[in-house]
């Protein structure tokens, strides 16, 4: 992954945590496919939500602020991603879902507050407004605006290169090893 | 040496390895998971081939999704079925211990924890469930992870984490009558918002924590999440290892006296310096309840709804007006249960409001103990017969009701007071609308059929 260039989904809501996006009752498989089905369901119900409109559509998710909050279920970030988004845009992101987002190679971009109404207001005039996220430069901009936004530098990397945490754990074990050896007399 | 806070002291000694510009590698002392969490974590290490690392400090239980009726009997529902039977054939495999259906010890996983011995003072601990954060009344690091994070966890005992800030709130001073820990935390929440927090680990002090039980305290530490925390803690100290002392997984003897001095080295050094301080007065907290669809959406209970235009959606939801006293709103559920309020305290609170009593004929109650030990404790102190004379039925453990993964849901529409920990749109059921509050006053509305103030029952 280094650029993103693509239409924009607005979900103008503030605090929108995981059982929105992704309901308890379909946590119920045991792989990480299909969960994109049942991405925010139970808003889905309702016509007049934007991913009911085939005016909204593309990669990038963009998103009130605080999003992802609550639950830690990782199956909320699975949900984006196999939906089709690959990043989610928003002025904050709860911990835990960033996390999972980055785990997953869903792109999380934290903007500021005035940055991201602007980019609702664009959108909303008009949904065929691109927005080009360049996670080398650490570059959002859409129309005649930009801005940059943080990354740290090691999930950076393992975004441009596919790289995972587990691989780079595994890669340490002898020091894991080593530090049991050395703490073996806590009681813990 | 530079003074250290209790999260920081903890923090360091966990460090495997640190690398410049990389998150810290942090060794996980305890990891506890469930079946709802843990499939794909398993799935990704067979697709590796890898074994798990430390089976020894991995503990299982079956909570999210089990049936709160006849657990000796199959369950019906046959995806949740084929989800806990995963989880069985997973810890078979790569040989975990698991506390599932039918166990003694089986319960909500972070009530089994505490209360088997296993969370302990000084640790790290984490779980794929942002409740994890209830280990912490201990004085540990406990937070919860993604899938991704389990397999990580299971295949190196470690995990990759930035060190986040620390912010320490106090509370001070003597709690008023009919206001119990629940109250605590949901004033702070309504206080400082679900994003108060995002990127700090919250420690509680002040006399009025240090006053708390155990389990009150958990209670706060549980709720840490909803102010947007990784997590919450609060210094070990006499009472913390009263409660400790001959749990299953406790060190005994000569052992338990000399971790015991190890314990009393953690809490925070004095002048150790905070990222951010805040304080509360315990003597403005009121029995509190939520009347919009997040935790931070809470009143005293005495209050009106409040007009703020960013509640609109959400009382919408509720339909509910702003301006509208809680005190009298018809209810049609009670949830007493969930990591957040079902340890024994909470069946005793419940058992004192309701002695006597009959509930309203307009709600249904459920009570469901946190764990197999809660419900023979219950049932031990005869409280099973005194919810039943009040028309209460005592379930078997599991998270239910909660987030609804399993048949307890709320219908559409319906109003239910819970004891529980969200109020999200839809967390007990597709339509359900949630008021959250104590068991003081969950029990008192059960009692009435209307959100009720308990002191005047009391």
């Amino acid at each position: 992954m280094k650029t993103i260039i693509s239409t924009c989904v607005p979900l103008p809501i503030e605090n929108i945590d995981t059982d929105q996006i992704i309901p308890a009752r379909f946590l119920k498989a045991t792989t990480r496919e299909g969960f994109g089905e049942n991405l925010f369901r139970d808003w889905r119900a309702k016509d007049n939500f934007v991913l009911n409109n085939p005016a909204y559509f593309g990669k990038i998710l963009v998103a009130g602020k605080n999003f992802g909050c609550g639950s830690s279920r990782e199956h909320a970030a699975w949900a984006i991603k196999d939906y089709g988004f690959k990043a989610v845009v928003s002025s904050f992101f709860a911990d835990i879902f960033k996390n999972n987002a980055l785990n997953n190679n869903l792109l999380p971009v934290q903007i500021s507050e005035s940055f991201l109404q602007k980019l609702f207001k664009a959108i909303e005039k008009d949904p065929k407004t691109k927005a080009t996220i360049d996670l080398e430069k650490q570059i959002i901009s859409f129309n005649s605006q930009k801005e940059k936004f943080d990354i740290n530098p090691y999930k950076k990397t393992c975004l441009i290169y596919g790289y995972n945490d587990i691989e780079y754990l595994l890669s340490i074990k002898d020091k894991i090893k080593e530090y049991e050896k050395n703490n073996s007399n806590f009681a813990r | 040496m530079k003074p250290k806070t209790l999260f920081e002291k903890i923090w360091d000694s966990h460090v495997v390895y640190q690398k410049k510009n990389y998150p810290d590698v942090l060794y996980i002392d305890a990891h506890l998971i469930h079946e709802v969490t843990s499939p794909q974590a398993f799935d990704g290490l067979r697709k590796r081939n890898l074994p798990v690392f430390r089976s020894i400090r991995t503990w299982a239980t079956a909570d999210h999704n089990v049936p709160t009726k006849n657990q000796d009997k199959p369950i019906k529902e046959i995806l949740s079925r084929k989800q806990v039977e995963m989880l069985t054939k997973n810890c078979k495999e790569f040989g975990i211990r698991l506390y599932g259906l039918g166990h003694p010890y089986q319960g909500i996983v972070h009530i089994i924890g505490p209360e088997l011995g296993i969370t302990k003072p000084g640790m790290t601990i984490v779980c794929g469930d942002s409740h994890t954060s209830t280990h912490g009344a201990f004085g540990n690091i406990s937070f919860g992870i993604g899938t991704s994070e389990v397999e990580q966890v299971l295949a190196t005992q470690t995990i990759l984490q930035y060190k986040p800030k620390t912010m320490l709130i106090t509370v001070d001073g003597k709690l008023k009558k009919g206001v119990v820990a629940k109250d605590i935390i949901l004033y702070i929440i309504s206080k400082i918002s679900t994003s108060g927090a995002t990127g700090y680990f919250v420690e509680y002090a002040g006399s009025t924590i240090q006053n708390l039980s155990m389990e009150a305290r958990m209670t706060i530490c549980n709720m840490s999440i909803e102010i947007g925390a990784r997590g919450g803690l609060i210094a070990p100290d006499k009472t913390t290892f009263a409660y400790m002392k001959n749990r299953k997984f406790m060190p005994k003897n000569k052992e338990w006296d000399k971790i015991i001095a190890y314990w009393k080295t953690l809490p925070s050094d004095k002048d150790a310096i905070y990222d951010k301080e805040l304080h509360f007065d315990a003597t403005d907290i009121e029995p509190m309840i939520t009347y919009g669809t997040n935790p931070g959406m809470g009143v005293k209970i005495t209050e009106k709804i409040p007009n703020v235009p960013t509640a609109e959606k959400a009382l919408t939801y509720m339909n509910l007006k702003a301006g509208t006293p809680m005190i009298g709103l018809k209810i049609d559920y009670v949830f007493l249960g969930s990591c957040t309020n079902s340890r024994i305290e909470d069946l005793r609170l419940v058992a004192s409001i309701v002695k006597g009593k009959k509930k309203a004929k307009n709600v249904d109650v459920f009570v469901i103990p946190g764990s197999k030990q809660v419900e023979k404790q219950a049932k031990k102190e005869g409280i099973d017969k005194t919810l039943k004379n009040a028309g209460f039925e005592l379930r078997e453990p599991g998270c239910s009701a909660c987030l609804g993964m399993n048949e307890d849901k709320i219908p559409a529409g319906k109003y239910c007071i819970s004891t529980s920990n969200r109020n999200f749109e839809g967390r007990q059921g597709p339509g359900a609308r949630t008021f959250l509050a104590s068991p003081l006053t969950a029990a008192a509305a059960a009692i009435t059929g209307r959100i009720t103030d308990v002191r005047t029952i009391l």
